[in-house]
């Protein structure tokens, strides 16, 4: 009885604790634009400066939205940086070099961000090696073979089709790219909240005794998460090609700690406590604002780094001080 | 108080004379303990002398661990309670570590060794990572850990990983190792120190038995004292000079082994003189149609054995820890590997254990509630709700999307029939009392009306009030006829709501007690007397078989 009577008065000062707390990091994102706005109201508050900055982040966002797959299931995937790198270099090689048609060359890419998910999910799953380990290693793996395949050099002139489905057209002034980001993580935060598929991967991340215990086949649910993991991460490279119109061999590991920042980051906000899309689509376009602005005050280029890291380790503490005992959840 | 010299021990030789004029090395006077309003401990007296083997014996919640929690320093006492170290007196509460310094040191149950060191490093652990140190002298520490093995005739290699040991020789090692640990301490001020075993032997054979107490004989032949705990009476006679046994939070009573009788321990234990083997009560149990049928089940101390559920039938198992008794629902579910046997549901094919996974039993309605709550039965971090439809979410998948609003809706009726409180079905796991969480696990399994309900300890960490709750959800669910094998060694909670309770010792199943005599004390005089009543032994075989 008592018990009842404290839930139901504390339940409303909650409840906006909670509320708040889902909004967070959307009204500090605001709070940004309108610092940087009022610094530079002409250069920096125009849609041009957000239209580049929607469509240039969407394979980051993408890579972050592929992260979180296996983070929910407790499975870290380190090699989606280089997983980018081999899905572009597999476009600009085949395609450019070898003029195989673009939209073969784009599900062979596919295929071996597959082929990676499914080699990492080998070893973590079935051999029973630690995720950081093996992804750490498939990483160096894969960006020597990216060297390898490319010669280290940047190959440009990739199809054209390519260029105009990703950045080639806009629809309410955002191009394309965005919007392929958008759609995976309508799909993902379907599955998330609205399949059975989305509670077993929780459980599986949560609790893996219990899960099996449950009756949930934990293994082929961490394989599956890896694979998609892979895949994304390719699909992230055809739309990297695609908004640079070439393929760098270099470039795509820059973007894993942004990702995985975006990943820790969006766990507190939106759903507080689990990896969620939107709340990683948020964060992702939290940072890029933030480097934007900053880069386009002239702050060198270092300050990106240390506003990444920076960003996502404050996010963590706020989030880990504010919910004490409960923030487990992640990780 | 002085004891026979005489005594001969099996396998271990005698003991020097004791003088009788010796200081306690361990001195306990009124210690007392009470959880909230929960009394533990209500004033326990005790004293340990030098070169003695102390006995402690008591069931499940007498008061055991509570005292050994105490005695580590990891629980303060209620004040007014006293404890004496060598005739000096200690401050209560001791603060964690402080008992090192005194002269004490513990061997828990797990041994507390690292498997993946060497049998050197777990040796040396305290001596390596004390502070202060610039450097190891691997050297000496080598010494040290060959010195201590041979001073115990321990022929272990220092290189060895501990994984690679066996369990016999793991026991030994934990146990030189917590006198090596006080040994310097022992020889710096010429006091003996006192060593305490919690529960060391459930899992080791019988030669191994026999090897720990060659070890505990020799450190008591060192001056120093052992504490013994354990529930195995057979052993506790064997090897002790003295025993105290716990009850309900007090000394029932302080024997001196060799002049004490099997059965007046178990009656010091159990708390009432009960005629060891009672009526086999045959009684009306009701003539039940056999619902499941487990054949030759075997697992990784249980030996294959048999056992029947009849439709309705609420079945009890229970045993001295390590007797097989435990593993029986995680075997039947396919949760662990069974070595062999076979389940057949309603006289159908049987299905081999080997095969069953826990989907394929959750498939047959077969449904199970592991003992450990928080790492397997149930997420602390995920809501109720959640919780409660694991693992038949897919019911609620309805035109392509989660039905979250259905879901709701049923938890919260179900919440509200089992009485969770507060019945919020978004509120995590975590925030409910032990007990509201048990209710929400067992709804969970409930709801799915399963064929046959397995649970392991149901109503550990629960208080009494859901207790009775659960009790009262699990008779209803029998009267309709689902079927229950209840693990527990609580006799009490057996004796409240089994129609049969099967004891077992040693991997077998040695007695059955049905209808009329299910009573907690003849549960509990039955689990204590299971070690002789399966070589059918009494008491005269057994005094002689001592005396050999």
């Amino acid at each position: 009885m008592t018990t009842e009577a404290v839930a139901a008065e504390a339940k409303p000062a909650v409840n906006y604790r909670r509320a708040f707390e889902r909004v967070a990091l959307i009204l500090v994102w605001l709070a940004i634009i309108a610092i940087f706005g009022a610094i530079m109201p002409r250069s920096f508050l125009n849609w041009g400066n957000f239209s580049i900055l929607f469509a240039s982040y969407a394979p980051a966002a993408l890579l972050a939205l592929a992260i979180i797959v296996p983070l929910t299931a407790g499975d870290y995937d380190l090699s989606v940086g280089a997983t980018l790198t081999v899905s572009s270099c597999v476009i600009g090689v085949l395609n450019v070099w070898a003029g195989m048609p673009i939209l073969l060359v784009i599900l062979m890419a596919l295929a071996a961000g597959l082929v990676v998910g499914l080699v990492n999910a080998f070893f973590i799953v079935y051999v029973r090696i630690p995720s950081l380990v093996v992804t750490l290693g498939t990483t160096s793996l894969m960006t020597g073979i990216v060297q390898w395949m490319t010669n280290s050099s940047t190959i440009g002139g990739i199809d054209n089709a390519l260029i105009m489905a990703v950045v080639g057209g806009r629809l309410f002034g955002v191009p394309y790219a965005f919007y392929y980001t958008l759609g995976v993580a309508i799909v993902m935060s379907y599955v998330f909240d609205f399949t059975p598929l989305g509670r077993r991967l929780l459980f599986v991340g949560r609790g893996r005794e219990v899960a099996r215990l449950n009756g949930i086949a934990v293994d082929r649910v961490r394989v599956g998460a890896l694979a998609v993991s892979g895949v994304l991460s390719a699909a992230a490279g055809v739309l990297y090609a695609g908004v640079l119109g070439s393929a760098d061999p270099y470039s795509g590991l820059n973007f894993l700690l942004p990702a995985f920042a975006a990943a820790f980051l969006g766990a507190t906000t939106i759903l507080p406590g689990r990896f969620n899309p939107w709340g990683a689509l948020v964060a992702v376009y939290f940072l890029a604002t933030g480097i934007t602005g900053l880069t386009m005050l002239g702050i060198p280029l270092w300050v990106t780094n240390v506003f990444n890291g920076g960003a996502l380790i404050l996010a963590v503490t706020i989030s880990q001080l504010t919910r004490g005992r409960e923030a487990s959840d992640i990780g | 108080m002085s004891l026979s010299a005489d005594r001969a021990l099996p396998a271990v030789g005698s003991k020097p004379a004791a003088p009788a004029d010796r200081t306690p090395v361990l001195e306990l006077s009124n210690i007392a303990k009470t959880f909230g309003g929960a009394v533990a401990l209500a004033g326990v007296s005790l004293d340990v002398l030098p070169g003695e083997v102390h006995g402690l014996l008591g069931k499940n919640g007498s008061g055991k661990s509570t005292l050994v929690k105490i005695l580590a320093g990891f629980h303060a006492p209620d004040p007014g309670g006293a404890m004496m170290v060598n005739g000096e007196a200690a401050t209560l509460p001791l603060k964690p570590g402080d008992f090192r310094r005194l002269g004490l040191s513990f061997v828990h149950q797990n041994l507390g060794l690292i498997p993946s060191l060497t049998v050197l490093e777990n040796l040396r652990l305290s001596s390596l990572t004390a502070s202060g140190r610039a450097r190891i002298d691997w050297a000496a520490e080598r010494r040290a850990a060959r010195e201590a093995l041979s001073r115990f005739d321990l022929p272990l290699h220092i290189a060895e990983r501990v994984d690679r040991l066996g369990p016999v020789d793991r026991a030994l090692l934990a146990i030189v190792r917590a006198f090596e640990d006080i040994r310097t301490e022992i020889e710096a001020t010429g006091r003996p120190g006192l060593i305490l075993l919690d529960e060391p032997t459930p899992f080791l054979p019988g030669a191994g038995v026999e090897k720990l107490f060659a070890l505990m004989r020799s450190i008591a032949d060192r001056g120093s004292s052992v504490v013994f705990i354990s529930h195995d009476i057979d052993e506790v006679m064997a090897i002790t000079d003295r025993v105290t046994v716990l009850r309900d939070g007090r000394v029932a009573g302080s024997l001196v082994t060799a002049e004490a009788s099997h059965e007046a321990v178990v009656e010091l234990i159990v708390g009432r003189s009960l005629v060891r083997s009672a009526p086999r009560a045959v009684a009306e149990t009701k003539a039940r149609p056999v619902r499941v049928a487990l054949e030759g089940v075997a697992g990784r101390r249980l030996q294959p054995c048999s056992i029947a559920v009849g439709r309705g039938e609420i079945l009890g198992l229970t045993g001295l820890i390590g007797s097989g008794y435990e593993e029986v629902a995680y075997l039947a579910f396919g949760a662990t590997r069974a070595k062999g046997g076979t389940l057949a549901l309603d006289g159908g094919t049987p299905i081999p254990l080997s095969e069953l996974s826990p989907r394929r039993a959750i498939d047959h309605d077969l449904a199970l509630l592991p003992g450990d709550r928080q790492a397997a039965s149930g997420v602390d971090s995920l809501s109720i709700l959640d919780n409660m439809f694991l693992p038949d979410v897919d019911r609620f998948f309805r035109g392509g999307r989660l039905d979250h609003a259905g879901m709701r809706r049923e938890a919260r009726v179900l919440g509200e029939s089992f009485e969770v409180r507060p019945n919020d079905p978004f509120l995590k796991l975590s925030a409910l009392s032990g007990g509201n969480a048990q209710k929400v696990l067992i709804a969970r399994w409930m709801n799915r009306k399963p064929v046959l309900l397995l649970l392991d300890e149901p109503t550990q960490g629960v208080d009494v009030g859901t207790r009775q709750q659960i009790f009262a959800a699990l008779r209803a669910a029998a009267a309709e006829g689902m079927s229950v094998i209840c693990a527990s060694s609580d006799a009490e909670q057996l004796a409240e709501i089994s129609d049969r309770v099967l004891i077992f010792a040693k991997g077998r199943i040695v007695q059955e007690i049905a209808g009329e005599a299910i009573s907690k004390d003849h549960i509990a005089a039955a689990t204590y007397a299971s070690l002789d009543d399966k070589d059918g032994a009494g008491a005269d075989t057994r005094m002689q078989e001592q005396m050999r």
